[in-house]
This record gives C-alpha cells, sequence and structure tokens, in this order.
C-alpha cells in the first residue's frame, strides 16, 4: 500500500484518494461492472473500483450525479451547484469532496478567491447574499436533523432564484450528503 | 413486485402536474434514477451480502435518528412488514442515539479549532442478543456516518468486518446510509418548497 499524506486543510488542490477495503481488480471487470461504471475510463479510479462491487448501485447513483451537476440546459448555473456541493463538504468536513468541488465553483464563477474564503474560513463567511443564500440553504440541508426550513425559502427567493433553481440547490446539496459519506468513510484524501 | 410510483414524489406529496412535477421532470434523469437507487437497495437483483430485512432495519435507524417524518415513517413500515419483531429493538436504538449533527474531529493540524465533540453511539451488550452482531455493528457504523461521518477511520472496515460484513457488504451498507441522506433531504426540501408555495 502507498504512503498516505492526509491533508489537515481544506484546498482546491487536486487530491488522491485511498480505499481502505480492495477495490476490484481491473482485470476482474465484467460487463455488468462496466455498466455500473457508466463511463469506461472510470475503471482508472480507485474509488469507483471500490463502488462497483455494487454495480446496479453505482450506475443509478452516478447517472443521478450527472444530470444534478451536468444538466444545465435551464435551471441554476452549473457555478452555484458547485458551491451548494462545496458548501456541504466544507460543513460536513469532506476534504476530498470540497477539494474537487470548490475548483469547480471556481472555475464556472471565476471568483476563485471567494470559494478559497468558504475553504479557509468556513461557512459562515460572507459572500454576498446570492452566495450566501445557497451557502445557508446547503448548510442547513446537511444538518441532522434537517435544519432546511421557510426562511431558507424566503432567502433564496430574495437573492433571485425561482423555485426550478431552488430545487437544484436542494438536489446539489442532498446529493453531497451522499457522496461526502461515502468518501469520507471508506477511505482518505491523500496530497 | 418492481415499485413503479416514484418514491420521493410519493414522500414529498408532489402530484403529477403540479408546478413540483414540471419542475422534477427538468431533471428526468436524475429522479428515474434515485429511484432506481432506491430499487437497486431495497429490491436488489442479490442480497446475500446484506439481506433485505438488515436493510430495512438500518433504513428505519438512519431516517428515524433524523427526526419524525413521512420517510423514517415509511422505512419503519418497510421494517414492520419484513421483520416486525425487530421494529421496538430499532426503535429503542433510535432513541438512544439521536442528537444534532454533523460533529467529530479533522485530522490534527488547523483544522483542530473546528472540531467538536459529541455522542459515540454503541449499542448496549444487553441489547445486543436482540438484533445480532451483524446489525449492532452496522447501527453503530450508521450512527457514525448520520452524525459524525469525518471521524471514519479504517479501524470502522475492521469493525464491521470481525461482524461478518463482506468488503461488497461494506459498500452496499455504505450506500445504504449514504442514499437516505440523500433521499431524506431531497424529500424535506420538497416538502419545504412546496409548503412555501402554497
Amino acid at each position: 500500500m502507498s504512503t498516505v499524506n492526509p491533508p489537515v486543510v481544506f484546498t482546491q488542490d487536486e487530491l488522491g484518494w485511498v480505499s481502505w477495503i480492495d477495490p476490484l481488480p481491473e482485470a476482474e471487470l465484467t460487463e455488468r461492472h462496466f455498466a455500473g461504471l457508466v463511463d469506461r475510463s472510470r475503471a482508472k479510479s480507485e474509488y469507483f473500483r471500490l463502488l462497483v462491487r455494487d454495480p446496479e448501485v453505482l450506475e443509478a447513483r452516478t447517472k443521478t450525479d450527472k444530470d444534478i451537476f451536468y444538466n444545465t440546459a435551464d435551471g441554476l448555473p452549473r457555478a452555484e451547484r458547485e458551491l451548494a456541493a462545496a458548501a456541504t463538504s466544507r460543513y460536513n468536513g469532506c476534504i476530498y469532496c470540497a477539494s474537487v468541488h470548490a475548483r469547480f465553483a471556481s472555475t464556472y464563477s471565476r471568483r476563485r478567491d471567494d470559494v478559497q474564503r468558504l475553504l479557509d474560513e468556513g461557512v459562515g463567511i460572507d459572500l454576498g447574499a446570492r452566495w450566501n443564500a445557497v451557502v445557508r440553504a446547503s448548510v442547513a440541508l446537511a444538518a441532522t436533523p434537517v435544519a432546511f426550513g421557510p426562511d431558507n425559502v424566503a432567502e433564496l427567493r430574495r437573492a433571485g432564484l425561482d423555485d426550478a433553481e431552488i430545487v437544484d440547490v436542494i438536489n446539489s446539496a442532498s446529493f453531497f450528503n451522499w457522496a461526502n459519506r461515502l468518501m469520507l468513510s471508506l477511505g482518505e484524501p491523500s496530497k | 413486485m418492481m415499485s413503479t410510483t416514484d418514491i420521493i414524489d410519493t414522500l414529498a406529496g408532489i402530484e403529477p402536474g403540479s408546478p413540483l412535477d414540471a419542475i422534477r421532470a427538468r431533471r428526468l434523469q436524475a429522479r428515474d434514477n434515485a429511484q432506481k437507487s432506491y430499487l437497486a437497495l431495497f429490491e436488489p437483483i442479490d442480497a446475500v451480502e446484506f439481506s433485505l430485512v438488515e436493510r430495512a432495519a438500518v433504513a428505519a435507524f438512519v431516517t428515524g435518528l433524523h427526526g419524525e417524518s413521512p420517510v423514517a415513517a415509511f422505512y419503519r413500515e418497510k421494517l414492520a412488514a419484513g421483520a416486525a419483531a425487530l421494529v421496538e429493538a430499532v426503535n429503542a436504538e433510535i432513541a438512544q442515539g439521536k442528537t444534532t449533527g454533523p460533529y467529530g474531529a479533522f485530522p490534527p493540524g488547523p483544522l483542530s479549532a473546528e472540531d467538536e465533540t459529541g455522542l459515540i453511539y454503541r449499542v448496549g451488550a444487553d441489547r445486543k442478543p436482540a438484533l445480532g452482531a451483524r446489525l449492532a455493528a452496522a447501527l453503530e457504523h450508521a450512527h457514525l456516518l448520520v452524525f459524525r461521518p469525518r471521524d471514519a477511520a479504517s479501524a470502522d472496515m475492521k469493525a464491521l468486518r470481525s461482524a461478518g460484513w463482506s468488503d461488497t457488504g461494506i459498500v452496499t451498507l455504505s450506500q445504504l446510509i449514504a442514499f437516505l441522506s440523500f433521499q431524506l433531504r431531497v424529500v424535506s426540501g420538497l416538502r419545504t418548497l412546496r409548503a412555501a408555495s402554497a
């Protein structure tokens, strides 16, 4: 096993991820597994070769993920979906997930410094009305019990989001409560 | 039997032809695959590594830990239908495990200032016989993932293995807990939005 060098701060740098249990060897993957991977290139990823131990769940999870984040024909801009993912990951404490989605949020918003402040200072910082509303909604959704309420909806509406965009916030933030728990509990990030 | 009704729409009270139904239809692949995720977890083609009763018990526990809701009631009924004798035991564990999250420790360093302590839930020795070793270990792991996922460590894999979980079973167990964390929040968010639009 390679040496793990875990990051101790949130970062937008590219991180590796090391599984705590054995992924399936690439040579053992069957067509059922490739269907689960959705993209054949994901066979190169330790994380996806681990999750492909249950290919039906992985396939459905992957297709849910792709539509929530990549279907930008309408609804919330990609940058703010990624912001919801990054804020959720920051709050739950997933350094790996936060690194990936903070990078995406920076790329699509061109607000790299603001995204870095979210990582450095946490979810309580002031990022302007619209981003504050998205971050607060994401944090409220991530809390257990769920704390998302009418005040969050009202704040998102005041910030200019319509109901379809609010559903995109709900989907994006909720999805990262799924993703964070897998990445945090089946392995760890490494620099 | 395959379920045909969309479970998120049902639990969120979204009626066909309503405004939220139309909005949900704009993310059809996500809607369909959230449903397929539910089916793959609760009506799997292969339940050898993680039995249907165990799945229902973990689901009732995870959703119950989030407080009473239509989602919690749904999985409690699923457990009652599959293993009525376990409902009382799982309800007792929910009562023992309820708290607020997320909390836990970050890797030692600058983030340690944000560490928060909280309940480290364990099934009591007197209650283990009613659940069995596998399910007791699964509930402890589920509580970890629900409330303090950042505390998860490789030792937790060993605890599950010692209780009889295979590596593939651990992956499906993790997916089930994590998926429910998603499903429950989508339902909660949609219900809130629906109420705010009435």
